[in-house]
């Protein structure tokens, strides 16, 4: 179909190859109830879908999950990406590569890994993965990707146990050989929406945490490249969330539904299209789900009459849903937001006590815990 | 970097996982690199074609100098200027 000449083209594709994944973490990103693997697109399908997005414009796919490494045809994924002229980036845990599948990767023209780490303390980080073992496992993923001759970015979510430990992440990553570092302070959606009394720092930890790594950035420069991700809960305007809602990236699930961005599916009435039955593009440019909040049309105030609607958005659809009851309200985290208070008071309430213990990300907890 | 420290027998190349790409969806040219898309205007894309990792800084000047028959001071200046820009991004390597 022709390109509508507003509506930009995308330039990047989260694809979900799976929600299978040996980690807990629990603040996973993926909804809490997740697509079982007699579910998942086969691999024709994430092929097909692959062409399709070079012809739309899509600049880089990012090959995550759950897992990525979980799928078996991993390499035939790849092969396929770096055929049709796609940029890829692998985000995994690195837990399912072995020194002979990262070659083979390699061999097929992947271009970029990302590889995550709990905490800089070996004992911290198993315990917050769920899974014995994952730290030392990650040492010999690091030293496998950085041997093929890959690019690595080591991402690191900060939350309540790791956040005295920002710094030593970032220097845990150069001895790890990573030209990047991306500290990402937990955003709460999905498992870590369920988590968040678990997770969430106090505001002064937070705050002590972002200067240490704001000091990094100038000690490391030209050694490591540090991309900071800050609280959004801390914050005083929202964050651009996705650049913008259907206007940068997609996101394809494991089934192959498309999503405007991964927390999509918790703004009730929402129609989502699925590859299984339309085409990318037509999905990109006419999906119900994508022209709901599309530019700026849809806003009310306060972003309505705000000078930043281009700039960030209004914020998250998504946090708006879930801290405010409508997804067209100002992302609550905005000090001009009505409902600004009720992040204060979240802040305040999840922090005040001793963090519970986690509820661990699982694939077979059904019904997902509220 | 500084522009003017380049070194004349400096080899640019792109590092792996920075790749200069045209994209005809959009009809640009483009370098890619982790979680970055930088648009190449005409002129640093045959800067940037040339970074081969063969060519010296000094013969990738010429060379652009005898294509497109323009000053070659001037050349000098602005593949200097984009080279130490991108090194600083570590998208090349000199």
């Amino acid at each position: 179909m022709n390109a509508p000449v507003n509506v930009p083209r995308p330039v990047g594709l989260l694809a979900e190859l799976t929600h299978r994944c040996p980690l807990g973490c629990p603040y996973c990103s993926n909804p809490l109830e997740m697509d079982a693997r007699t579910g998942e697109l086969d691999t024709a399908t994430w092929q097909r879908i692959f062409s399709e997005a070079a012809e739309l414009g899509i600049i880089h796919i990012h090959l995550s999950g759950g897992e990525p490494a979980s799928r078996r045809d991993l390499v035939d994924i790849v092969a396929h990406c770096a055929r049709v002229g796609l940029y890829t980036n692998l985000i995994t845990s690195g837990i399912g590569l072995t020194e002979e599948r990262v070659a083979e990767l390699s061999r097929a023209g992947l271009d970029h890994v990302q590889l995550s780490i709990q905490d800089s303390d070996a004992e911290s980080a198993d315990r917050i993965a769920g899974y014995e073992g994952a730290f030392a496992r990650k040492r010999d993923v690091a030293r496998w990707v950085i041997a093929a001759g890959f690019p690595l970015t080591v991402n690191a979510v900060i939350h309540r146990a790791n956040v005295s430990r920002a710094g030593a992440m970032v220097k845990l990553a150069i001895e790890l050989g990573a030209k990047r570092v991306e500290i990402a302070h937990t955003q709460y959606y999905g498992w870590a929406k369920t988590n968040r009394a678990a997770l969430l720092p106090s505001r002064a930890d937070a705050e002590r945490a972002i200067a240490e790594v704001e000091a990094l950035r100038e000690v490391y420069k030209g050694v490591i490249v540090i991309d900071h991700v800050i609280p959004d809960y801390h914050a005083h305007f929202p964050k651009a969330c996705m650049g913008g809602w259907a206007r940068r990236t997609l996101n394809v699930t494991p089934s192959g539904k498309v999503l405007p961005c991964h927390a999509a599916e918790t703004i009730p009435g929402l129609e989502f299209w699925n590859v299984r039955e339309r085409g990318l593009a037509e999905i990109w440019y006419a999906s119900p789900a994508f022209q709901a909040f599309r530019g700026t049309d849809w806003m009310i105030e306060p972003c309505r009459s705000c000078p930043r609607q281009e700039s960030d958005f209004g914020g998250c659809r998504c946090q708006a849903m879930a801290l405010t009851g409508h997804a067209r309200n100002a992302d609550p985290v905005c000090h001009l937001s009505p409902y600004h208070h009720r992040v204060e008071a979240i802040v305040s309430e999840d922090t005040a006590d001793a963090a519970p213990d986690y509820i661990y990300r699982r694939l077979q907890r059904t019904p997902a815990p509220v | 970097m500084s522009a003017a420290a380049i070194s004349e027998a400096s080899l640019p190349r792109l590092p792996r996982g920075v790749r200069l790409k045209h994209d005809d969806a959009r009809n640009e040219w483009l370098l890619l690199a982790p979680e970055r898309i930088l648009k190449a205007d005409p002129i640093a894309a045959e800067i940037l074609k040339r970074c081969t990792g063969e060519a010296t800084l000094a013969a990738i000047v010429d060379d652009l100098a005898a294509s497109f028959g323009a000053d070659r001071a001037r050349i000098d200046t602005d593949v200097r200027t984009l080279l130490a820009g991108l090194a600083d991004k570590r998208m090349v390597e000199l």
